[in-house]
């Protein structure tokens, strides 16, 4: 087989797995919060059964909305899986990852976010118009946390390329990082603000005055609900292994790597996808939500703990120049 | 007119072209006036002819013309620099003259037409100026012709305190520019800008010089603390010339400052990036917060320009700090950057600025509050106002991001700054710039929700409609120039290298030939940063579309309507939707108790009561008050203070001169 | 020797962090909690220092810290709160982002001149410096930040901290004075103790800002 076409089916296939499995990541939180909460809870594959059943469904819009309310469902979709697919996963340098750095996945996810935005207000809604802007509000303090953390990154790795950082920090000799440990907090923070996890939101809420994600999708339904549904699946793993990728690459296999080093990869990042879904569903349980205008402290505090990584980065190189 | 290669002939052309439409506008009745926009149109696509030829061919073309002042004459010079940014102000006169052909006559004054090319041919002529009289002679004409325009309509009061707030800082920057050519000609007196070339000032005289600079041109290009006059004076004009003074005229203050200091002022220190990257980082995330707030559409357009500009000033920040510690690739992607949203922020910002004109020219008002729904019938202005909100905010695979990328990997490259206070500000930077990009994308999702989608919050929104071919045609060109721009941004800075290579000394720090396709854009080189636009385009379009269609045949395609769903309590008045003010909320709350000390009070009518409630938002602008209040009042005192020396007696005015002749006395005796 | 480092690097960054949350925390209790985690973390550093340098009265410091001011006064704080029944108070002047976005300029202030007077130093001392200046200045910040007497006082703790955390990373204090600017800070907190109990008793409640009150009142008569 020639190396491009090795290459392309690599990656397609890479794209494929991470949107098969992406439904059961969060399927895996929610029972995990089930069962703390001493209930049963659905079966880890139900977020498939709820795609498929959406898909199937008619789709009802609302009187006013025009084909822009249509059509961003599909767009949104597009960018989070184009961005889910330039995050390594089960192997570094993969034939899509040159396309774009990380500056550009955050942008790529700004622009889902956008839409989505936009979207919520042409039906001409309230509820619409009060997710719209906590999510922009939310975003404007997110993504300069998240750029700060790709910045932490770069100083270290000396490049914004996913691929080249995760291959740094695997060859690097295991060290204690402070400035790492306040980026990874940092990421975190992003990500459950990103997600509309608790305590930021409550994704399983309807309850008008504390809602930002649900109320932006509240007008949705049908084969639309089911596009902006599996791009959250998607944003959500594409956010784990983001965090897994910067953070804890370890046993990721090389692109050209042997069948047994993409057995370890393959294993290693199923290991770690299941043990953060399940760490997600324990923390989730165990915090309340915060009301929204602690949202912007909260997320101040990633921004501040981004800041930090980066000064104590800058104060290790200097003294040790 | 020997020796002068066809493209400056060309330019002079143009020139000529535009006067005389000046010229006869002022004689021809009202309804004739239409051929103003006609005539400049084919000018300036005569002139972005020849700047494209000038700039691809690489030419140097000098001329000196036997007018100005005797024995001087006129330096005139096509290079570069002028051939890029006579494209940026040519392309931003041909959208809005094909703009402003679609105008309707009654609805405009009579004092515009005349105007306009000659504000056009004055942009245009401060780019070719290469001596000081030429140039400042030419930037007072522009000057002066804007301002005659924002004036044109001076019936309203609120046009006419825009008109004087505009007149002062123009005064006061044409002056400042004085005092930086004054140094920079030294005491040999050589005006022309061959001779400034050649010359060496010490430390002293340039930081004057630039401090001079950033005052005259920064102030011209709306940088904060100089920006008060420029959301009061952008929205108070014309659509069309809004567009021309926010895309184009903020451009030409940024090549001023580029000449100024990558050209005339010789080597730069490390610290003349400072006031750059301060000023501009804070503009940059400063005019957003007022622009997130506004409630008039152009208004807010006129902010963003600020943000922009600080943007840009950010990117010649780093260029100069790159250039003095001598990293000359980084040099490059920082100028690279800063040239690159200099031109995209001039199409972008023609683009929403005219759309906002054909909105304001269909509905009457600008007020967001006012507006709604426009989707529904201005489909056309509302897709291409899409695409220019979208790049504005900097979202791929438009263009706005391209150049706020080249500016990420600059940021990026800061740790190898061998000063410690600019390794230490570069992570500040790139905050305060992704803070900036954040607010940006709520700014313009807020401005287009509350004025496209959604339902019309007024009977004039309601009754609107499609704006005429000719706005619509200049506004679809513009979009399209934003996409291409975003996708084949690779190419555009490949194509400036030129330019870096001369201003940045970089030899090809923006590679293209390397990539993976021809299109990507990569930063030094292909282990470090890659961008690649068409490729994220096309993936994105196709797996949109495949999804789509997969799901049309395999799954469902049936579509109904039914009342929203609104959580089951749909209200059929369109108040009940967010509105602009209610959408800034949680912004307000969150930044604006800090920086505008925005306070919220609610008056609320006890139970029982059927009085009105009211809420009332209060801002206090610091700028405003601090820095032009201020000291005007102070001003206007000390004046009303020595205003009692009209009234003295013929005694007292004989001790005043008396006691000059014996201060003088003393002061020569002591110092001679 | 890197390795030694980047232990050093990681225990006062996280004292750092610990300052951050001192200043972002508005919770008493969680006041307490994170100020006896940074004195941990102090004495964690010391003990580091001395195991690294081979300085066997770094040994002595390093307990103290971590019996005074991780065991001893968190658990007095603590009692003395449970006492004042202020357990659930909230307590913020300016906020979060005000006070955060302060503390980073403060924080990059400190690490700037401290790396700009101190170019021939050893990495650990310099490092050490430019962090204890940052927490120094962070604690004085909160000190003016906060309004409740109880936070004031973990406030000048922490301050003591990034002291002791400076003295390690120059040459280490003689012992007699680190022996007695422990015994001092013991001291104050009594004296803190019984002035709040005193303020309690005469204005029911530990806002300071009632004694300013009192000053104005006296000043206009």
């Amino acid at each position: 087989m020639p190396a491009t076409l090795q290459s392309f089916v690599a990656q397609g296939a890479q794209m494929f797995f991470v949107l098969a499995i992406a439904p059961a990541v969060t399927g895996i939180t929610r029972k995990v919060k089930a069962r703390l909460m001493r209930r049963r809870g659905p079966s880890i594959f139900q977020p498939y059964r709820d795609l498929l059943k959406l898909v199937r469904k008619e789709s009802v819009l609302a009187p006013n909305a025009t084909w822009f309310f249509r059509s961003a469902p599909y767009m949104i979709f597009a960018f989070t899986w184009v961005a889910a697919a330039l995050v390594p996963t089960l192997a570094s340098g993969l034939m899509f990852n040159w396309a774009a750095d990380v500056v550009a996945l955050v942008a790529l996810i700004g622009a889902a976010r956008a839409l989505l935005a936009l979207a919520a207000m042409d039906a001409g809604t309230a509820f619409g118009g009060i997710g719209s802007s906590r999510e922009m509000m939310i975003a404007s303090l997110a993504e300069p946390a998240s750029l700060l953390v790709a910045l932490t990154i770069a100083f270290a790795a000396g490049t914004t390329r996913l691929p080249e950082v995760a291959q740094f920090l695997i060859t690097q000799p295991l060290e204690i990082r402070v400035s790492f440990a306040l980026a990874f907090v940092a990421l975190v923070i992003v990500a459950m603000a990103e997600n509309a996890r608790i305590p930021v939101d409550n994704p399983a809420t309807h309850l008008e005055l504390t809602m930002v994600h649900e109320a932006m999708v509240l007008e949705y339904s049908g084969r639309h609900l089911a596009m902006i549904e599996a791009a959250g699946h998607l944003k959500l793993t594409l956010y784990i292994s983001l965090i897994i990728c910067l953070f804890l690459p370890f046993g990721m296999a090389p692109f050209d790597g042997s069948a047994d080093a993409w057995a370890i990869g393959i294993g290693s990042y199923l290991a770690k996808l299941v043990l953060a879904a399940v760490a997600l569903g324990v923390w989730e349980v165990s915090i309340a939500k915060m009301r929204v205008f602690r949202v912007s402290e909260f997320l101040g505090g990633a921004f501040t703990f981004a800041f930090l990584a980066i000064l104590l980065e800058f104060l290790s190189r200097e003294v040790q120049r | 007119m020997t020796g002068a290669g066809w493209q400056l002939q060309a330019l002079f052309v143009a020139l000529a072209i535009y006067a005389g439409a000046a010229l006869a506008a002022v004689f021809l009745p009202r309804h004739r006036l239409g051929f103003v926009y006609a005539a400049s149109a084919a000018a300036a696509s005569l002139a972005i002819a020849a700047d494209i030829s000038a700039f691809f061919n690489e030419v140097v073309l000098k001329e000196q013309l036997p007018v100005g002042l005797p024995g001087v004459g006129l330096h005139i010079r096509l290079d570069g620099l002028s051939a890029f940014f006579g494209f940026i102000v040519n392309v931003g006169v041909l959208m809005a003259s094909i703009y402003g052909a679609g105008i309707k006559r009654a609805d405009l004054s009579k004092r515009i037409e005349p105007l306009y090319p000659a504000f056009c041919a004055a942009m245009n002529a401060v780019l070719l100026a290469d001596d000081a009289f030429g140039f400042l002679f030419f930037w007072e004409l522009m000057s002066l012709s804007s301002w005659a325009l924002v004036v044109s309509r001076h019936d309203d009061p609120d046009n006419r305190k825009a008109g004087y707030v505009y007149l002062l800082m123009a005064a006061g920057g044409t002056m400042a520019l004085l005092f930086a050519f004054g140094g920079l000609a030294g005491a040999s007196g050589g005006y022309a800008f061959d001779t400034m070339r050649a010359s060496h000032l010490t430390p002293l005289v340039s930081a004057l010089v630039l401090g001079a600079a950033l005052f005259g041109a920064g102030s011209k290009a709306g940088i904060m603390p100089l920006h008060a006059w420029l959301p009061l004076a952008h929205p108070a004009a014309p659509s069309h010339v809004s567009a021309l003074m926010s895309g184009v005229m903020t451009k030409v203050a940024i090549y001023a400052l580029i000449r100024v200091v990558f050209d005339l002022l010789g080597d730069p220190q490390w610290w003349w990036s400072l006031p750059f990257i301060l000023l501009g980082a804070g503009s940059a995330v400063g005019a957003l917060l007022y622009a997130v707030q506004d409630q008039d559409l152009k208004r807010l357009l006129a902010y963003s320009t600020i943000e922009n500009v600080g943007i840009i000033f950010a990117g010649v920040g780093l260029a100069i700090a790159f250039k003095s510690s001598n990293i000359p690739p980084a040099a490059g992607i920082a100028l690279a950057a800063a040239l690159i949203h200099a031109l995209n922020h001039s199409w972008f910002k023609s683009l929403l600025f005219l759309g906002a004109g054909a909105v304001l020219h269909s509905t009457g008002t600008k007020q967001l509050d006012r507006l709604g729904g426009l989707i529904h019938r201005m489909p056309k202005t509302s897709a291409f106002w899409l695409i220019g909100a979208l790049a504005i905010s900097a979202l791929p695979p438009l263009n706005g991001f391209v150049s706020e990328w080249l500016l990420f990997q600059a940021v990026l490259t800061g740790p190898v700054f061998p000063e410690p206070i600019l390794r230490f500000l570069s992570p500040v930077l790139g905050a305060m710039l992704a803070l900036a990009a954040g607010l940006a994308a709520a700014c313009f999702v807020r401005a287009y929700g509350t004025v496209f989608l959604g339902r019309p919050r007024s009977p004039e929104a309601a009754n609107a409609h499609e704006a005429p071919f000719a706005q619509t045609l200049a506004i679809g060109l513009l979009a399209v120039l934003c996409i291409l721009g975003g996708l084949f941004g690779g190419l555009t800075a490949f194509a400036l290298n030129p330019l870096l290579v001369e201003y940045a000394g970089a030899a090809a720090a923006i590679n293209t030939q390397t990539g993976p396709t021809p299109f990507s854009l990569i930063a030094f080189d292909q282990g470090r940063a890659i961008y690649d636009a068409p490729t994220i385009a096309f993936f994105v379009a196709v797996s949109a579309f495949a999804t789509m269609a997969a799901i049309h045949l395999f799954a469902s395609k049936k579509t109904r309507r039914s009342p929203a769903w609104d959580c089951g309590f749909p209200d059929p008045s369109p108040a009940t939707q967010y509105t602009a003010s209610s959408y800034s909320q949680p912004l307000r709350r969150v930044y604006g108790g800090v920086v505008y000390s925005s306070t919220e009070t609610v008056d609320m009518p006890p139970p029982g009561s059927l009085r009105e409630g009211h809420f009332h938002i209060r801002f206090s602008d610091y700028i405003w008050r601090f820095l032009y209040v201020m000291p005007a009042n102070a001003l206007w005192s000390l004046s009303e203070r020595f205003d009692l020396i009209h009234y003295l007696t013929i005694r007292r005015y004989l001790v005043l001169m008396f006691s000059t002749l014996i201060v003088l006395l003393v002061i020569t005796a002591t110092f001679m | 020797m890197t390795n030694a480092y980047d232990v050093a690097h990681f225990l006062a960054g996280m004292m750092l962090v610990c300052s951050f949350t001192l200043l972002y925390q508005d919770r008493i209790l969680a006041v307490l909690n994170t100020f006896a985690v940074q004195a941990i973390m102090l004495s964690l550093a010391v003990a580091w220092q001395g195991y690294v340098r081979n300085a066997p009265d770094l040994f002595i410091t390093a307990a103290m810290a971590f019996g005074l001011k991780g065991i001893i006064i968190p658990v007095a704080l603590n009692r003395m709160v449970e006492k004042l029944g202020i357990k659930r108070d909230v307590d913020q002047v300016v906020n979060v982002g005000v006070a955060m976005f302060l503390g980073l300029g403060l924080t990059s202030l400190a690490l700037l001149l401290v790396l700009k007077v101190t170019p021939g130093a050893a990495s650990f001392t310099r490092e050490g410096l430019a962090l204890a200046l940052a927490i120094i200045l962070l604690g004085l910040l909160q000190m003016i930040l906060r309004r409740n007497a109880v936070t004031q006082i973990v406030g000048f703790m922490s301050i003591e901290n990034g002291l002791i955390l400076a003295a390690t990373g120059a040459r280490g204090m003689p012992l007699v004075v680190e022996v007695s600017v422990a015994f001092s800070v013991l001291i104050a907190l009594f004296v803190f103790a019984v002035f709040l109990f005193r303020i309690r008793e005469r204005f029911d409640s530990v806002d300071v800002e009632s004694l300013d009150k009192v000053r104005a009142a006296r000043a206009h008569r």
